[in-house]
């Protein structure tokens, strides 16, 4: 499933909305996300999962095709953490082997 | 890092600033947007959302994990994970503090 394709749906089940409303909607709730993120705060939605930023120590790495050294600066990135509820819809059926 | 955590209720203000929906109707809409991904999740389907991020579900086979207190072997069953890869728009952003 695409954004547009989330948003279709939510379209669907709304017939009352704009579809730009709908578009402005799902935007907003990702660019939320994405500029607490970028504050370095957390985005908590229990049950589905929980967005925090992890900080990456700065280390020498290395040019895979030279073998030569190369100071990485020191970096945060996202992280995303499964919720509970929907860590155990994702195993509600046993698995065949 | 920071302490402040967002919640639904952050999201639905969000929602209620911008577009001018009821609150309660703004809750209902986060709530569904996040249903929709999950049933797709459960479906199997991968998620797509782009500039934002991809959210995969992966098969991990069964193997032998061990108690790390006790030592003692313990099966793992196999079962599905869920992974999240940030868009490199995301990944940008959260870098430089944007």
């Amino acid at each position: 499933m695409i954004k547009s394709e989330l948003i279709q749906k939510i379209a669907e089940n709304n017939p009352h909305l704009y579809h730009s409303d709908v578009e402005r909607i799902v935007s907003t709730i990702f660019d939320e996300i994405t500029r607490a993120l970028a504050r370095g705060e957390r985005v908590e939605l229990r049950g589905f999962g929980a967005f925090s930023v992890k900080r990456r120590e700065a280390r020498i790495g290395r040019n895979p095709r030279t073998g030569e050294p190369v100071a990485v600066e020191e970096k945060r990135v996202p992280f995303f953490k499964t919720g509970k509820l929907l860590r155990e819809r994702l195993n509600a059926t046993p698995l065949s082997e | 890092m920071s302490s402040k955590t967002l919640t639904r209720l952050d999201l639905t203000e969000a929602v209620y600033r911008e577009v001018g929906l009821s609150r309660n109707e703004s809750a209902q809409l986060v709530e569904s947007v996040l249903d929709m991904i999950s049933d797709a999740l459960v479906r199997g389907e991968s998620v797509k959302i782009s500039s934002f991020g991809t959210f995969t579900v992966r098969s991990k086979n069964r193997r032998i994990g061990r108690n790390p207190k006790t030592g003692e072997e313990v099966p793992i069953e196999p079962r599905r994970v869920l992974v999240f890869r940030a868009s490199h728009i995301l990944k940008d952003k959260v870098n430089q503090g944007v």
